[in-house]
């Protein structure tokens, strides 16, 4: 016998972010329909033990949760004296008393106004960043405190400011039409982009809890592939992170030290993860409209095709960053094309294209390649110095304690 | 709460800002193509039905700002606030949600080298209700 309440966390995993979207169409409220929904779980956990788990306990919540919805939306409307002026907006078809079934209630793209609504660029992308995880995501308030180190009270405002500028200024909860779709869609890959580096990149914090933003994205990018398949990006930003996620387990060592991709035990990666990312970018590649997810995950399928570090296709590589440099001009990524030159054509070509950069000097990485092409070259005490710099401007612990490490394997 | 569901109109004020320095040295054939099409943009909220109200300002030379304290009415020179971009007009639109304002916002001459600020204007009929 399954327990009620893990039935119940199980539902609110898998669904939480579809009942709450249908509801918020419903009743244009994001604050009434959380209250709802909570409150549905609530009687489920009270209910189940008592009266055994329904056959079907997603349509039993999402059901409950409706009525709660009506039930609230009628008080409001009591408490008004207004009933005539709310008594429109509610669908006829759903008394309180009659269990309606979750097909009537949900609409398959109800998600995907939700996302668009979360991530729309009138909010700050601080609070599109929230929203989404609090609504969508359906993590806890304090969870996304934790997971983004801000005080919890200073995440809240956030939420409750977002959700008033969406009320008071009225930003529509729909899908925008097609012509605004790109850019729309645009502002919702990065919202789900940020949140996997936040728990993907930084090192700082509760591992855990970071380990969950990383599978909350890889979630985000799936629905987004489910409900808007046509649309490449949405592959090559799924692909990209599954291919990263992939080298989880290879990239630090069991005490935290980074790991970098050379050096990596490349049997620790989760091929089948990987796989799933190398057919994505694939599909997504033939779909020929290339952008800079796709071709940043192009580049991560590169290195995950390479038995070994010695055989990655480094002229491949330095090729796909300059077709991101097209799309992203930017000199991070010009940093990023000349180390691929310099592995894949000659280390001297590379560092000449690195030296030639400008406007990267207070960045850890610009100091941290030229110190690993020095090395390469056998040019140690030049070397030393510019691992001296990178050490300097490093933002952690980890990038330090590596780069340390590094500098004293010098031959000086 | 309210009912994002656009059924209703919502008033929409869209703030022009820009700075009138550079404006004032425009040429006059740019000057006369801007006017030309504030003209046309005009026509196109009104033909919409959108149109609420708009008006072209002085520039902040002829600004005198007011603020009354202890009884006292103290007049200053200038705008209340020194800033890079100066408000010089203004839109009152109906709009059915602010996409749609965005989407007048962004066909306002002035955006392309200047600012808009789109504001709700404030509903009392459903202030009072809340």
């Amino acid at each position: 016998m399954p327990e009620p309440r893990s039935v119940a966390e199980a539902v609110y995993r898998e669904e939480s972010g579809r009942i709450i979207a249908a509801l918020i169409r419903l009743s244009g409220s994001f604050d009434l329909s959380e209250e709802a929904m909570q409150e549905a779980f609530a009687s489920a956990l009270e209910s189940w033990p008592r009266q055994g788990i329904p056959n079907n306990p997603a349509a039993w919540i999402t059901a409950a949760a409706h009525r709660k919805l009506i039930d609230a939306l009628r008080r409001a409307a009591t408490r008004r004296g207004k009933s005539e002026l709310l008594a429109h907006h509610l669908p006829t078809a759903s008394l309180p008393h009659e269990m309606t079934s979750s097909e009537e209630i949900i609409f398959p793209d109800d998600r995907l106004r939700l996302m668009f609504t979360c991530c729309h660029p009138a909010l700050n992308q601080e609070a599109q960043i929230a929203l989404t995880l609090r609504t969508l995501g359906g993590l806890a308030t304090a969870e996304i405190a934790r997971a983004f180190l801000i005080p919890e009270p200073t995440l809240a405002q956030r939420l409750v400011r977002a959700k008033r500028k969406i009320q008071d200024a009225r930003i529509p909860y729909e899908v925008p039409p097609k012509e605004q779709v790109p850019a729309r869609l645009a502002s919702v890959q990065a919202v789900v982009y940020l949140v996997f580096n936040e728990g993907y990149a930084a090192t700082v914090g509760d591992q855990l809890v970071r380990r969950d933003l990383c599978v909350e994205a890889i979630r985000l990018a799936r629905l987004l592939c489910d409900l808007m398949p046509d649309q490449p990006e949405n592959l090559g930003l799924l692909s990209l992170m599954l291919l990263h996620d992939s080298r989880r387990a290879a990239r630090s060592t069991p005490n935290g030290e980074l790991i970098t991709l050379e050096e990596q035990d490349r049997s620790l990666w989760d091929w089948q993860q990987a796989l799933e990312g190398l057919n994505l970018v694939e599909r997504a590649l033939r779909l020929r409209a290339p952008g800079p997810y796709q071709l940043q995950a192009a580049i991560a399928a590169l290195h995950a095709q390479a038995p070994t570090a010695a055989d990655t296709d480094w002229r491949q590589i330095a090729a796909l960053y300059r077709e991101l440099q097209r799309f992203q001009p930017s000199k991070v990524v010009e940093l990023n094309q000349a180390v691929a030159v310099a592995m894949g054509e000659g280390l001297e070509r590379g560092l000449a294209l690195i030296d030639a950069l400008d406007g990267l000097n207070d960045y850890y990485l610009f100091h941290a390649a030229r110190a690993d092409l020095l090395r390469r070259l056998n040019r140690p005490a030049e070397a030393a110095k510019a691992y001296q710099r990178a050490i300097a401007l490093a933002g952690n612990q980890v990038e330090r304690g590596y780069l340390q490490r590094r500098m004293q394997k010098l031959d000086v | 709460m309210s009912v994002n569901k656009g059924d209703t109109q919502m008033k929409y004020l869209l703030m022009i800002c820009s700075d009138e320095a550079a404006e004032a040295k425009m040429p006059p054939e740019k000057l006369g193509a801007v006017l030309s099409a504030y003209m046309d943009f005009t026509s196109a909220v009104k033909e919409a039905g959108a149109y609420q109200g708009g008006e072209a300002l002085q520039p902040t030379t002829t600004a005198t700002t007011v603020r009354v304290q202890g009884g006292q009415i103290l007049t200053t020179d200038g705008p209340f606030a020194e800033t890079k971009e100066q408000l010089g007009g203004y839109y009152l639109l109906d709009c059915k949600n602010l996409d749609e304002a965005i989407q007048w916002a962004a066909k306002i001459p002035s955006a392309s080298w200047g600012a808009i600020e789109i504001r709700p204007v404030m509903d009392f009929s459903q202030a009072a209700q809340a």
